[in-house]
């Protein structure tokens, strides 16, 4: 609650504080696309000067993505969401502030940019870790999201449920794997920081599963001999949503402009810039360019496994789901 | 002086208020209330009742809410028993003795009122956790403080600590150092002149320091968060569980455990208020 009116006090400020004559957008987005939006706001401005000669400004304001979602659903008048998970979206379309069809207005199911689900181990790999079977090896301690409270945590549980489906494993087979991996865990974390928090800093786990546009950052960060980043054999794509808040353009009137800044994601300049913030671009131009960043591997889609992500929240993230259950059942 | 009031004597008329009528200051009082707390209050209740009764049951009850609540409260009581015991030992020590930088150090004791929790949180994992300043001696000890219910305990303590110093040290101030003398010299232990002279005057205070502390801890979020490992089943607060739900888009759910918890600290804040009446009219007969 307090962070929603902080996020509602910061985007009054920052709207009431403007000049009459450029157009303003407002942009909810997650934590940690912070530095990437800094970036892309500015190449879209640019863009947007060169083509029609005028001045736009973007706010941005920024949170855990249900949390922004939750703001945005009660009143924050942000012209577009960028997301990182799609469930976020859906629940705005539910509740009628983005279009039933988001998911059709934009290309690649209106995700301009993935991630996907990478491995960090302690320096040189001690124990050895190359792929989501080492996980649950007995003594090892793996450091993860809690699927509860962060969409990390359950692209993570995702992963390694479908890592088994793909190698052909049953449903059965599936639980019993993540519920082996989970016992693992010596401590959730909160969410996507918290959990890179708790590795680095505090020292726990041998090994941490995270969005591969942390992973990458944190080996920038922290530089070689301290961490290394591992690719297992498959893991899942994580689409980062993006969405036209109809309620605020209708009231604003800035249809238009929201949409051009959502259109612009996709051209070759906007992916590079997120390619270059480890985000995959969905161009594959850019995505070969950027190839000793993105190495290939298997990846597969929530769809494909999960029928949508909406059925995997209720199957095994809601109460009394599947992930309640490794630790309810004995 | 004492002429001037023999000569004019006071009229027979109730003295006038400082304050405006009854009526008004009630009047007010109620408006008040209702705007601060009774309306955000009751959005809380109006929500939870969008659920039905079975639905209301099953998100208070769920085996991990359940387990949140068993540490939420039992840490939040462990916490506030130890503050009751160190805090009036703070408090006892600034009221009672002079020393160099007693300023000072009394300015540090409202600093857990002022930091950001998350702030608190993040300094006590970092000294707890098993490679911190203090973590690591008690490692090898197999003393484990950071990410399980001992954490919480002392992200508990840690926040509680202001409210039972800053209600007992005023009272403490107030009793006369005279009547410890008194009972010394009437022949009482120091474990009587405590028991029987200094506790009856300050239990009061005492109470509603642990009431705070409690009440306080209960729905603190912020440091724990960091500390707790968050383990379903094991070191997960209630409110925790309220995010969690939020994040799956479960008002209801989440209104829906807020409210008991709601409903549990106001009854025991009503029990613990209770207690104090009892024990002023108890000591104000005796004495």
């Amino acid at each position: 609650m307090k962070k929603h009116t902080l996020i509602a006090l910061a985007a009054t400020l920052a709207l009431s504080g403007l000049s009459a004559s450029a157009q303003t957008l407002l942009n909810a987005s997650y934590d940690v696309a912070r530095e990437f939006y800094k970036d892309y706001n500015a190449a879209f401005a640019a863009h947007y000067k060169k083509t029609t000669g005028k001045d736009v400004k973007i706010d941005q304001a920024h949170g855990g993505s249900s949390a922004q979602a939750r703001a945005v659903n009660d009143g924050l008048d942000a012209d577009v969401v960028t997301m990182n998970t799609t469930t976020d979206v859906d629940f705005l379309a539910s509740t009628g502030v983005v279009a039933k069809d988001w998911t059709k207005r934009f290309p690649h199911s209106a995700s301009p940019t993935t991630s996907t689900m990478l491995f960090l181990t302690r320096n040189g790999n001690p124990k050895g870790i190359k792929d989501w079977d080492d996980l649950v090896k007995p003594g090892i301690k793996v450091i993860v999201v809690n699927p509860k409270t962060g969409g990390n945590g359950r692209m993570a549980y995702l992963a390694a449920w479908g890592y088994v489906k793909k190698k052909g494993g049953s449903d059965a087979e599936a639980a019993d794997f993540v519920s082996k991996l989970y016992k693992n865990v010596p401590v959730l974390a909160k969410g996507g920081r918290d959990a890179t928090t708790i590795f680095l800093q505090r020292n726990i786990g041998d090994v941490l599963v995270t969005f591969e546009s942390e992973v990458v950052s944190v080996d920038r960060e922290f530089g070689v001999g301290k961490v290394d980043a591992i690719h297992p054999s498959i893991s899942i794509v994580a689409e980062n949503p993006v969405a036209v808040v109809e309620r605020t353009v209708a009231k604003k009137g800035t249809g238009t402009l929201a949409k051009e800044y959502l259109d612009y994601l996709y051209s070759e300049e906007a992916q590079e810039i997120a390619a270059k913030h480890a985000l995959r671009p969905r161009s594959p131009t850019v995505l070969k360019k950027y190839s000793k960043t993105f190495k290939p591997l298997q990846l597969f889609t929530v769809n494909e496994v999960f029928g949508s992500l909406a059925d995997a929240q209720k199957v095994h993230f809601n109460d009394g789901g599947q992930f309640d259950k490794i630790y309810t059942v004995k | 002086m004492s002429a001037l009031s023999i000569a004019a004597p006071a009229p027979r008329r109730a003295p006038a208020k400082v304050l405006p009528g009854f009526n008004l200051t009630l009047g007010f009082t109620l408006f008040y209330l209702c705007l601060i707390v009774l309306i955000p209050l009751s959005a809380l209740v109006f929500k939870t009742f969008t659920l039905t009764w079975d639905q209301f049951w099953a998100a208070v009850t769920g085996p991990r809410v359940m387990a949140s609540y068993r540490l939420t409260f039992g840490a939040s009581l462990i916490a506030a028993l130890v503050n009751v015991v160190f805090g009036l030992l703070v408090a006892w020590v600034l009221v009672r003795y002079d020393f160099f930088g007693k300023k000072v150090v009394d300015a540090l004791v409202d600093l857990p009122f002022a930091l950001p929790t998350a702030v608190a949180g993040i300094s006590l994992t970092a000294l707890l956790a098993g490679n911190g300043w203090i973590g690591q001696y008690l490692e090898p000890l197999g003393i484990d403080l950071a990410f399980n219910p001992n954490g919480v305990v002392i992200a508990l303590i840690f926040i509680g600590l202001p409210f039972v110093v800053r209600t007992v040290q005023p009272v403490l101030e107030d009793t006369e150092k005279e009547l410890e003398e008194a009972a010394t010299c009437l022949g009482a232990t120091r474990w009587q002149t405590f028991s029987r002279v200094i506790f009856p005057s300050i239990a009061p205070a005492l109470l509603t320091g642990f009431a705070m502390a409690f009440a306080r801890a209960i729905g603190e979020y912020g440091s724990v968060i960091f500390i707790a490992g968050n383990m379903p089943m094991v070191s997960e607060i209630t409110p925790l569980i309220i995010i969690g739900k939020l994040e799956q888009y479960d008002y209801a759910g989440a209104t829906a455990v807020a409210l008991v918890m709601l409903v549990f600290s106001f009854v025991l804040l009503l029990v613990i208020n209770a207690l104090q009446t009892w024990q002023r009219r108890r000591s104000g007969v005796s004495s």
